[in-house]
C-alpha cells in the first residue's frame, strides 16, 4: 500500500498530540508501518504546531513535505490556510472554524485574514469546515475539540466504530471517556 | 509485541535492555525525553544533574565503578561537557559508557545548529547514528558492546526528527551487566606521563574501529536499479533519500558515523558513475570521501543551513515533486509567546519601562525578546547573561551602571550562572543580576532542578536556597520580588540599580502552567470604562485583544494574574 499522510495542525496547547497518539494506536492495530512526528519544546507555547502521521507498508520520512498530505486536520482556521501547500492534489482539509489571533494580530501589526474558508474553496481546495469548538462544548468540554475533529476524520476512513472507540479508550482518561465518545459522534455526524 | 515508540523513549528502552543502571543528564530539547523515559524503569537510577559537565563526569564515575552508564544532552550541552569528553576518550571505560547527544538542525528550539559529529572526530571516539526508533534501541545496545569491547565511551547521536518521531519497535528483555572496579593509575590518572602512554592507545583504537566499520552490519549497502549515481547517507537524510528515490539508486547507509569505513566506501564509489553525499548540516561524510581521494557531489548542492527535507532532497537529485496550492493571502505568522499568566511578563514590562539594557539567557524568558515587550539585548548560551553583564559594566568604568541588568532563570542559574556571579562578587563589578525563579525548568517541559526541592523521580530532596547562595558568594544586596506586583518590581529595579555595589533581585513566582498553581478567575472588561487606549496591550498577553475598539479578555486563557489590571488607569479590567 502506498504511504498515506495525515497532518494535524493547530496552536500549541490545543491537544493535537493526543489526536496523533490516538491515530497511531488505531493504525498500529491494523498492522501498518507507522511514523508519527512532532516537535516538542519552544513551539508549544502558543505557537503554530504541526504533527505528521504517516502509514503504509513501509514508511521512510518521518515528516510530510509539500504536496504529500492526503488529509490536513486543522484545529484553527488560520492554521489550515497556512499549510495548504502541503496538501496533495485531491487531498482534503478538515478544519475547525475557530479563530485564535496570533500575536501579530493581537498587537495590531497584522489583520486576521477574512473569509479564509471561502478563499480556500475558491482556490480549489476540498474543505470540510465545522465548528468543532461549539460541538466540543456541546459534548461537555471545550478541550474535546481534538476528538470532535477525529470523529470528523473518521467519516473518510473505513475503520469500524469499535476500532475508533477502542483507540479513544486507550488515549483519554476513563472519567472523560463518555464525554469524548459523545464528542466523537458529534464530529462524525455534524 | 509491536508498539509505537518515540525515538527518545527507544533510546531509553535500549538503555534498559542493555543493563544500564546509571543515568545522569541535563534537560535540553530535543534530548529531554530519553532521561524522563528511562527514569520510569525501577532498575535504572536516573537523575537531573545541574549541568552536562557534571552529568558526564557522574556517568564516568559510574562506569569506573563497573556499571553501564549514560548521560544525555542536546548539542550545545556537549560543549559544556567537552572537557571531560576529551579525556575520558583517553582513559576509556570500565562499565560501558554511552553519551547521548541530540542535534537540532533547523533550530526548532536552539540558539545554533552546530553539528555534533565533529566532536566524535576531534575527541576520537566512535559515534552511532540511528535513523528511527527501532535502530535507536538496537544501536544503544550495540553502543555498550562497542564501549566495552574497544574500551571507549561511545557517542549516540540523535536529531530532532529521530528523537521526536514515533515509529514501530519490538522490545526485548533486560540483561544485567556489572563489573568490579580495580585501581589502575596508568589508565585513569591522566597526568602527562600516563596521558602520553594513553594517546597511542587511542590512535590504535580508532584504527581498530575503522576495521570494524568495514564489515559492521550497521554500515549497509542497499542495492539500486541504476548505477548512474550512488548515495552515501545516514540518519534522517537516509529516510529522505529513500522517500524520494526508493530503490532507484544504490544507497550506503552509515549507522556508525565515526570512524567511517575506507575500503567499503571506495568499493561503493567504484561501483557507481557518480558519488553523491546526502547529509544534514556540515560536510562530514563528504570530507571523509574527499580525504580518500574520491570525487563526490555534496554541499555544492545540499545546503549546510537548516534541516533537510524530502522536497529539498528531491530537488537536488532532480526527482519530480509536485507541491500543493499556495493561497494568495498574507498569513500572519504565529510565533511562540509567553503564556497568559507567565510570571516573567511583569518583570520584563518593568525592564522595558525603565529602558534598560538586558543581557538575557536560555529559557522561556528568552521570549521576552519578542514584541511588544522586546526587552532583551542578548542571548548567547547557558549562563552568559551574568558573566556578560560583568564584562559589560566593568569595561565601561561606571558608564553602564544603573542602566544594565542580567536576566537568568533558576535552572540556568544552577547550570552555569553561579560561577558568573562569583566573578561579579570577586572582581567587584557594579552589576545587578535578576534571577527569574519560576520554580521549574520551564522551556524543556517542566523538569525539576536543585532549586525546586524535588528530584527527577518526583521525590522530595535538598533544596538550594538562592538567597543564601547569593549571599555566600559575596553579594550583600539580595532581595525577592513578586513579578505580578509591578510597583514592587519597579521599586526593586530602581533601588538596586542605584546602589553602588553588586546586587541580586530574585523575581519569584511559580510557572503558571504548574499543576499545583491555583489560578484566579479570569478578569472581565467593564465596557463602560474601557476607552480602547491599549495600555493593557503593552505586555503582549495572549489573553487580551481589542475587539470593536474595546479590550476583550479570553476567559479560556486568562488566569487572573492581574498584571494588565495594574496598567489600566481607568479601572476597566475587573475581577469577575
Amino acid at each position: 500500500m502506498e504511504t498515506k499522510n495525515i497532518m494535524i495542525v493547530g496552536v500549541g496547547g490545543q491537544g493535537s498530540l493526543l489526536a496523533s497518539k490516538l491515530l497511531g494506536r488505531l493504525l498500529l492495530t491494523k498492522g501498518y508501518d507507522i511514523k508519527v512526528s512532532e516537535v516538542h519544546g519552544m513551539s508549544q507555547r502558543g505557537g503554530s504546531v504541526v504533527t505528521y502521521v504517516r502509514y503504509g507498508d513501509k514508511v521512510y520520512s518521518p515528516v510530510i513535505d509539500m504536496g504529500q498530505a492526503d488529509f490536513i486536520v486543522s484545529f484553527e482556521l488560520l492554521e489550515a490556510a497556512r499549510w495548504t501547500e502541503y496538501l496533495k492534489p485531491g487531498g482534503k482539509i478538515i478544519t475547525n472554524t475557530q479563530q485564535i489571533n496570533p500575536m501579530p494580530v493581537v498587537i495590531g501589526a497584522m489583520e486576521y485574514p477574512q473569509s479564509l474558508a471561502e478563499k480556500m474553496t475558491a482556490a480549489g481546495i476540498d474543505l470540510d469546515a465545522i465548528d468543532a469548538l461549539a460541538l466540543a462544548e456541546q459534548a461537555g468540554s471545550a478541550k474535546a475539540v481534538n476528538i470532535v475533529l477525529m470523529g470528523r476524520l473518521s467519516k473518510y476512513f473505513d475503520f469500524t466504530q469499535e476500532e475508533w472507540m477502542q483507540a479513544i479508550a486507550q488515549s483519554v482518561p476513563a472519567k472523560f471517556l463518555e464525554l469524548n465518545q459523545k464528542a466523537f459522534a458529534l464530529g462524525a455526524n455534524a | 509485541m509491536k508498539q509505537l515508540m518515540l525515538g527518545n523513549e527507544a533510546v531509553a528502552r535500549g538503555l534498559y535492555e542493555a543493563g544500564c543502571s546509571f543515568v545522569s543528564s541535563y534537560p535540553g530539547t530535543p534530548s529531554t525525553e530519553i532521561t524522563e523515559a528511562v527514569a520510569k524503569y525501577p532498575e535504572v537510577y536516573a537523575e537531573w544533574a545541574p549541568n552536562e559537565k557534571v552529568a558526564m563526569e557522574a556517568a564516568f564515575g559510574a562506569s569506573l565503578a563497573g556499571r553501564r552508564s549514560f548521560c544525555g544532552m542536546k548539542h550545545v550541552g556537549l560543549n559544556v561537557a567537552a572537557d571531560p569528553l576529551f579525556t575520558i576518550a583517553y582513559t576509556g571505560v570500565n562499565g560501558g559508557m554511552v553519551i547521548g547527544v541530540a542535534d537540532d538542525a533547523g533550530m526548532h528550539s536552539s540558539q545554533n545548529e552546530q553539528d555534533s559529529r565533529h566532536y566524535a572526530r576531534s575527541a576520537k571516539i566512535p559515534m552511532l547514528e540511528p535513523a528511527d526508533s527501532a535502530e535507536a534501541i538496537a544501536f544503544t545496545k550495540l553502543a555498550y558492546e562497542l564501549s566495552e569491547q574497544y574500551d571507549t565511551p561511545v557517542l549516540m547521536k540523535m536529531c530532532t526528527r529521530v528523537s521526536h518521531s514515533q515509529s514501530v519497535v519490538e522490545t526485548g528483555e533486560r540483561v544485567e551487566s556489572i563489573k568490579t572496579y580495580e585501581k589502575n593509575p596508568q589508565k585513569y590518572i591522566m597526568m602527562p606521563g600516563n596521558a602520553k602512554r594513553r594517546h597511542p592507545v587511542v590512535e590504535q583504537r580508532t584504527r581498530d574501529l575503522v576495521a570494524y566499520a568495514e564489515t559492521a552490519q550497521i554500515n549497509r549497502v542497499e542495492p539500486g536499479k541504476s548505477s548512474q549515481m550512488g548515495i552515501i547517507t545516514s540518519s534522517t537524510s537516509y529516510q529522505y533519500v529513500k522517500e524520494v528515490c526508493g530503490d532507484t539508486y544504490p544507497v550506503m547507509k552509515l549507522g556508525m558515523i565515526w570512524p567511517m569505513p575506507e575500503e567499503k566506501i571506495k568499493e561503493f564509489a567504484a561501483s557507481v558513475s557518480m558519488l553523491v553525499i546526502v547529509e544534514e548540516l556540515d560536510s562530514f561524510i563528504e570530507e571523509h570521501c574527499r580525504s580518500l581521494g574520491l570525487a563526490c557531489v555534496g554541499k555544492s548542492n545540499f545546503s549546510c543551513i537548516d534541516e533537510l527535507s524530502p522536497l529539498k532532497v528531491a530537488a537536488q537529485l532532480a526527482q519530480p515533486w509536485q507541491t500543493g496550492v499556495k493561497l494568495e493571502e498574507a498569513i500572519p505568522p504565529r510565533p511562540p509567546v509567553m503564556c497568559a499568566g507567565c510570571p516573567h511578563r511583569g518583570l520584563f514590562y518593568t525592564l522595558k519601562k525603565n529602558k534598560l539594557t538586558v543581557l538575557g539567557d536560555i529559557g522561556c524568558y528568552t521570549l521576552g525578546a519578542v514584541a511588544p515587550l522586546a526587552a532583551l539585548d542578548t542571548t548567547i548560551c547557558m549562563g552568559a547573561s551574568v558573566s556578560g553583564l560583568h564584562g559589560f559594566t566593568k569595561s565601561q568604568g561606571g558608564a553602564a551602571d544603573g542602566k544594565t541588568v542580567a536576566v537568568i532563570g533558576d535552572s540556568t542559574f544552577m547550570h552555569s550562572g553561579i560561577t558568573g556571579l562569583v566573578n561579579v562578587a570577586y572582581n567587584e563589578s557594579n552589576s545587578t543580576v535578576i534571577i527569574v525563579d519560576n520554580s521549574i525548568t520551564g522551556m524543556t517541559g517542566h523538569q525539576q532542578n536543585p532549586t525546586t526541592g524535588f528530584n527527577l523521580k518526583g521525590d522530595p530532596c535538598a533544596k538550594i536556597d538562592l538567597e543564601t547562595l547569593c549571599r555566600a558568594v559575596g553579594i550583600r544586596r539580595v532581595r525577592v520580588v513578586d513579578p505580578y506586583d509591578l510597583e514592587q518590581c519597579d521599586r526593586a529595579v530602581k533601588e538596586e540599580l542605584a546602589a553602588n555595589e553588586p546586587s541580586v533581585i530574585i523575581s519569584r513566582r511559580p510557572c503558571a502552567l504548574l499543576k499545583y498553581v491555583k489560578h484566579k478567575a479570569p478578569l472581565v472588561v467593564d465596557n463602560d470604562k474601557c476607552v480602547g487606549c491599549k495600555a493593557c496591550m503593552k505586555i503582549g498577553c495572549p489573553a487580551i485583544s481589542i475587539v470593536g475598539g474595546k479590550a476583550k479578555v479570553d476567559n479560556t486563557l486568562c488566569v487572573g494574574c492581574g498584571v494588565c489590571q495594574q496598567l489600566c488607569k481607568l479601572g476597566a479590567l475587573k475581577e469577575a
